[in-house]
């Protein structure tokens, strides 16, 4: 599913952005392949809006180059445009108007003919679940209600490439669960899907491939696992017993050592004897269960962990994703980014 | 759900023709346009208020000067038929000033953005979608005061006489619009936008003949008065309504000089088409 013909939708090359003194993109590059849902992860202030403002024609960046179906968006923004479903942050919807009306004047500014607008508004109530609120005023929507009419809007004109900015932040787990199902059945579907966040488990559960970007840089690529594979194998804990012996625990430990693929193997006194390891390959698993059961040894529990995003983001800068948060919060000027925002 | 929907997934493919640029323009401008109505059907206060405050001044200013002495005016007229033509431009020119909020608003919450994120085949329909909406809703409510002006017995320009001041008005909120808009693009946010229209709307009305003659003023305020664009549209609109319907009829006595309808008409026309060309780069860059 991640690549269906190998095809670059989006390729954004050594982009270049600055606000004022803060460099917000520093030559960042993106590739995105056709039909494949990614994720932009990292740290507010990392970048990550920037890109996405800049991907879809409201930013020009200082260098680099962008292009989206082999179309140059610097160049060519109007047609770029018409392949772009853009999903904001921030949700920009009229209080005064009900999301049905909001919507037709949407289907307007991307040129649907009437018939086929009001049929595809139709079609996105029912996908979205919108039927009992469509026809009120967007001033009474709730967050997650906003969220959809946004999502709605974005797919009215069947974007070949959707793009979203963070489109969980501060919702609940039922509008995220059904935003998420969205956008995996749109990749399904054969749209590319680009969103941003800075919700680990978000990219982790959701996304084909991603980038990790940091200071205004992609720093690490790939698919969720070649990423945790990068950094070596699964992390295994193994018990035979509740409360195993020391006597035990070194048997095993020798049981484990003398198989091949077996890594680091730790005998932890504190845990009940328990013994913690890494397996690069999880076949690896099936073989130590058979050599137990040979050397009559019983499993209690045989729990089996793969890197976290969370250490590959660690690995590739140096903290974790909270403490990066956490130094970038203090440093952001949100009055000076919301003018830089304004046109 | 529907499985024979046609599918919009090649859209802007080089092969694709593309549909007439009138179609999309008028399309999107008209969408942009009912979104304007729309906000006024469900929000009037906006329209109501507009005809409220002229219909005050028409009201409270033609009593208090209603009894002023006979033969005072030029022309022996009454002070009320006097004051109707100031205040049916004082209501256009006010509504005119508003113009750029909306606009200021669309930008301040992100609105725009989305506009901007869209496929329009022109910016220019964001513009023109303001001034339609604009024009109609300043020559209503100019309409509005003109009736009950009538109704007070201030008279009722006939025939020719209408069509001559709603084409005056016309110019004169193209004019107010363009710089309105300008404003609503230049200023930072609406709070400075509604400061300087609130600045500039009663000046522009004392230093304009919309309340007193020209004979009236001291020399200064007469020289004010005689550059105002209020004045080069009430005078025409006053002519209208005292049955002076000639286009060549002097109309005003300024200090410099006598202006004709005609050459009223023309400075109107030469500062409305002034002011779109000087706000033109400002929304080039900021709608770019």
């Amino acid at each position: 599913m991640v690549s269906r013909s190998g095809e670059r939708v989006i390729e954004l090359q050594h982009l270049s952005k600055h606000y004022g003194s803060v460099q917000a993109l520093d030559g960042l590059s993106l590739h995105v392949p056709q039909g494949c849902l990614y994720g932009l992860l990292g740290p507010n202030g990392a970048g990550k809006t920037t890109c996405l403002r800049i991907l879809c024609t409201l930013l020009s960046p200082e260098s680099g180059s962008v292009s989206v179906a082999g179309v140059d968006a610097l160049a060519q923004p109007r047609q770029v445009r018409r392949l772009l479903g853009y999903v904001a942050q921030e949700v920009a919807i009229d209080k005064i108007l009900s999301g049905r009306e909001l919507l037709q004047l949407q289907g307007d500014l991307y040129h649907l003919p009437t018939s086929e607008r009001d049929r595809r508004i139709v079609e996105l109530v029912d996908l979205l679940g919108m039927e009992e609120w469509i026809d009120r005023r967007c001033g009474s929507y709730s967050g997650g209600m906003r969220r959809r009419l946004d999502l709605a809007t974005g797919l009215l004109h069947r974007p070949r490439v959707l793009v979203l900015d963070e489109p969980t932040v501060g919702l609940d787990i039922e509008s995220r669960a059904a935003i998420w199902q969205v956008l995996r059945q749109l990749r399904d579907q054969g749209t590319t899907v680009l969103l941003s966040s800075h919700y680990l488990e978000e990219v982790d559960a959701l996304a084909d491939r991603l980038a990790i970007v940091e200071a205004g840089r992609v720093i690490a690529e790939g698919t969720p696992s070649e990423l945790k594979g990068a950094l070596g194998g699964d992390r295994v804990t193994l018990r035979v017993r509740e409360f195993s012996t020391a006597e035990e625990a070194e048997r095993v430990r020798g049981l484990l050592v003398a198989c091949g693929g077996v890594r680091q193997v730790v005998v932890n006194r504190a845990q009940g004897y328990s013994l913690n390891l890494v397996v690069d390959d999880t076949a690896v698993l099936e073989t130590l269960r058979h050599q137990l059961m040979q050397a009559d040894l019983p499993v209690f529990a045989l729990a089996q962990s793969r890197p976290s995003l969370d250490d590959v983001y660690l690995q590739a800068t140096g903290r974790t994703l909270m403490d990066a948060e956490l130094a970038v919060a203090g440093s952001r000027d949100p009055k000076a980014e919301r003018k830089q925002a304004m046109r | 759900m529907t499985s024979a929907t046609p599918s919009y997934a090649s859209a802007g493919t080089p092969a694709e023709q593309e549909p007439s640029a009138f179609a999309e323009i008028r399309q999107e401008t008209l969408a942009l346009t009912r979104r304007l109505f729309l906000q006024l059907q469900r929000r009037p206060s906006t329209l109501v208020a507009g005809v409220l405050q002229p219909l005050i001044w028409l009201i409270l200013f033609g009593a208090l000067f209603a009894n002023a002495p006979t033969g005072l005016l030029p022309g022996g007229e009454s002070y009320g038929r006097f004051l109707g033509a100031g205040v049916i431009v004082f209501t256009a020119f006010s509504a005119a000033l508003n113009a750029g909020l909306p606009v200021m608003f669309d930008r301040e919450f992100g609105f725009l953005n989305r506009l901007l994120v869209a496929p329009l085949r022109s910016r220019s329909s964001i513009v023109l979608a303001s001034v339609l909406y604009i024009t109609s809703l300043s020559l209503v409510q100019s309409l509005a005061i003109m009736a009950t002006a009538a109704l007070l017995g201030y008279g009722w320009p006939g025939g020719a006489g209408l069509l001559l001041v709603l084409v005056t008005l016309l110019l004169l909120v193209f004019a107010v619009t363009a710089l309105s808009l300008g404003l609503a693009f230049a200023l930072p946010g609406h709070i400075e936008l509604i400061a300087v229209i609130f600045v500039a709307n009663l000046p522009l009305l004392f230093a304009s003949t919309a309340l007193a003659p020209l004979a009236f003023m001291p020399a200064w305020l007469r020289w004010l008065a005689s550059i105002n664009p209020l004045t080069f549209a009430i005078e025409p609109i006053r002519a209208a309504y005292a049955g002076q319907v000639s286009l060549s009829a002097v109309v005003m006595e300024a200090p410099y000089g006598s202006l004709t309808t005609t050459t009223c008409l023309l400075i109107l026309t030469a500062l409305a088409a002034g002011l779109f060309l000087l706000i033109r780069p400002l929304l080039d860059r900021k709608l770019a």
